[in-house]
């Protein structure tokens, strides 16, 4: 039987890495507070570990990760944190300047979808409102 | 009748003729300009008549109050602005490499980007590979800067450090220029990203040191500098940061010019003179695409600054009264779709930055918004400026859009707007309380918002993005370098060579020094943190030292 979902979805928007500008993530955390979601918002400059962490306190069903520069080149490394920490369950979305061979390497990695500037609201909304019952239903059982 | 008529008509004529009487002296060979169609192109026009006196009262002469028009009698048709282009990528060999290639492609001052590992203040070793020196140049000792400055002939160009607080990159570049004989007299250039109000703000990326420690290093490296290196600025107050975070135009003029009156206020606290230090007072905006109202804020800033020291630090030295700035290219204005169209958006900025009336100009690859910007994108933004002067003519004439009814309208506008946030922010207690309490971060992130609203519900159109779509072309997009992992190995192994071969006991001494400055009330931090450097202290090494006694730096983030 799968679980209900989360209602509203619980997503955390957050910046890892060494990059500091933050007006993409606000932005996006405004969309999904707006869309009625439950936003959890933190400084950039996260720790894989910190994100993890938080991501199973705050029982999250998607992580969306901000990137100006090359921060998500670290994205891998929180895919696996995420698995080892069995919460492969949360879907982890990716936005900002992500060039093309490195789109291929994170949806390789397992980020649900990655998306660029210019994308619209709706389908940023959209994409995560899924993906956050997704991970509803592929939640572990206890 | 005749009197009034007659009474303004020779504060022009003066004005006109202590301009012309300046702008021979500055031009020295001023050379004939003539159009395509044989026409030729004076340096500058003004109107025949000053009827109220208010031509004179509010746009008067470029060089001369209130300097709406310029702030020197030749502007770009005696010198251009400076070609100032943010490059640093992997490990001091490339971006000396690189640098010398841009200077030889016309570039006429050099401005040194670091690795995001250096603004976080972390060497080398304590970063996770795959990002280490993906967006800058590793610059964490003496030998890092001696390496990308070599054959740099410093204290010949000017140079751009973007080096946030406590200024790590200058110091290095001091102790290069020591030991290789070069007095620091002869430095110039700028400390780029100096401003640590609108790091705090804004830009957090450059954020490091507590906000009253950081507070504390800026006032100790100005009094510093202002005594040894006399011809560097030290200050370069950020309007880019606000105006990127989103900030409009209008708010970004207004708080840059609140941050400028709080470090005015603190010069003067210290005992420092207003006519002297605001020589070297510069700053640095953003220039969106929206063309006229960029225009417009640079002409009111010009003339608001200059107003207010006058009037609000009653200073006279002309000198002291320019509004000097660099600018760049915003963007946040290019577009990931069709992205060889960001070429005619820059172009667009650019012009605008150069009716404004700037010194100093970096122009945005078209890539930015694909990835950090490769070669050949850096150097078409650079020939964009060259075409933009030398094809285009737009340097034969000093600010050549004065005079137009919208033009001026606008700028009285802007004028109003751009005071009304300074009043603003006075009510708040100035600008260090200002941003203490969230209240600009709160005004920014609405407009932040407010844009977004616009792009999103297609009010404001975008070419390609909420209009025009095509398919996408993605061989268009250009390939991306980075640097090779075993490059980045190898600066590491060095790094680790380096500080081996320090004399410990030389080294701890320079420390404990640094930290008993940063403990003491009255010695000068950044003369120990020369010191430090000198004894072969890491960037690492002085900001953890700094950031144990002075505060860790977190911004604060208004939801």
């Amino acid at each position: 039987m799968n679980q209900v979902p989360n209602i509203p979805a619980r997503v955390l928007v957050t910046k890892i890495g060494l990059d500091g500008h933050d007006r993409g993530s606000r932005i996006i955390a405004a969309y999904f507070r707006d869309a009625g979601m439950e936003v959890i918002y933190t400084n950039p400059w996260q720790k894989i570990d910190a994100v993890v962490t938080l991501a199973l306190e705050e029982d999250v069903d998607v992580i969306g990760i901000s990137s100006l520069a090359t921060d998500h080149l670290l994205v891998p490394k929180l895919m696996k944190a995420l698995v080892e920490a069995e919460l492969a369950h949360i879907r982890v979305v990716v936005g900002g300047i992500i060039p093309d061979e490195d789109e291929v390497d994170l949806l390789a990695a397992g980020v649900a979808k990655v998306f660029h500037p210019g994308a619209a609201r709706e389908e940023i909304v959209e994409a995560v409102e899924k993906f956050a019952v997704d991970a509803a239903n592929d939640r572990p059982q206890d | 009748m005749n009197k009034i008529d007659k009474t303004p008509a020779p504060v022009l004529a003066d004005s006109a003729a202590d301009w012309q009487r300046n702008y021979d002296k500055m031009i020295g060979q001023d050379k004939t300009i003539k159009n395509r169609s044989g026409i030729e192109v004076k340096p500058l026009y003004w109107p025949q008549e000053d009827g109220d006196g208010s031509y004179v009262a509010k746009l008067g002469f470029p060089g001369a109050d209130p300097m709406t028009r310029g702030i020197y009698p030749t502007m770009h048709r005696g010198r251009t602005w400076s070609q100032r282009q943010l490059i640093g990528l992997g490990r001091p060999e490339d971006f000396n490499e690189r640098i010398k290639g841009i200077l030889k492609s016309g570039a006429t001052a050099l401005s040194i980007i670091p690795c995001n590992s250096v603004y976080r203040g972390l060497d080398c070793d304590e970063v996770e590979p795959e990002i280490l020196g993906t967006c800058g140049t590793i610059l964490n000792t003496v030998e890092d800067m001696d390496i990308s400055l070599k054959d740099i002939p410093i204290g010949e160009i000017s140079i751009g450090l973007n080096d946030p607080n406590p200024f790590t990159m200058l110091a290095q570049m001091l102790i290069v220029a020591e030991n290789r004989g070069i007095s620091w007299d002869k430095i110039t250039g700028t400390s780029n990203q100096s401003d640590y109000i609108s790091h705090f703000v804004a830009n957090h990326m450059f954020y490091r040191l507590s906000l009253p420690g950081a507070r504390r290093v800026q006032m100790d490296t100005i009094a510093y500098l202002a005594e040894h290196v006399p011809n560097w600025n030290a200050l370069s107050i950020v309007g880019q940061h606000m105006q990127q975070a989103g900030a409009t135009p209008a708010q970004a003029m207004g708080l840059t010019l609140s941050t400028a009156i709080q470090y005015a206020n603190d010069c003067i606290e210290r005992g420092m003179d207003p006519e002297v230090f605001f020589e070297r007072f510069t700053f640095f905006f953003d220039i969106s695409i929206s063309f006229f109202e960029e225009v417009a804020k640079f002409r009111a800033g010009r003339r608001i600054w200059n107003t207010l020291v006058t009037e609000r630090f009653g200073v006279s030295n002309p000198r002291a009264k320019r509004f000097k700035f660099h600018a760049q290219t915003s963007g946040l204005d290019l577009t990931r779709q069709q992205p060889l169209n960001n070429i005619a958006r820059v172009t667009a900025q650019a012009m605008a930055g150069i009716f404004g009336g700037l010194q100093s100009m970096h122009t945005d690859g078209y890539d930015e918004v694909l990835s950090t910007p490769s070669e050949d994108s850096a150097k078409i933004a650079i020939s964009t400026q060259n075409i933009l002067k030398h094809e285009a003519h737009l340097c034969d004439v000093v600010d050549p859009l004065g005079g137009s009814y919208y033009v001026e309208e606008l700028t009285d506008a802007m004028e109003a707007e751009i005071l009304d946030v300074i009043a603003q922010v006075d009510a708040q207690g100035g600008m260090y309380k200002a941003v203490e309490s969230g209240f600009v971060q709160e005004m920014i992130g609405a407009s932040a918002l407010d844009y977004q609203d616009k792009v999103d519900n297609g009010e404001q159109i975008i070419v390609g993005v909420n209009a025009y779509q095509e398919e996408e072309d993605a061989s268009a997009r250009p390939v991306l370098k980075r640097p090779s992992p075993e490059h980045m190995q190898d600066q590491v192994d060095r790094f680790k060579a380096v500080k081996a071969a320090r004399d410990p006991r030389a080294l701890s001494k320079a420390l404990d020094a640094l930290r008993d400055a940063a403990k003491s009330k009255d010695q000068n931090v950044f003369a120990a943190e020369l010191d430090a450097v000198r004894a072969g202290a890491t960037l690492g090494e002085i900001v953890n030292v700094l950031r144990d006694e002075l505060g860790f730096g977190m911004p604060l983030v208004v939801a």
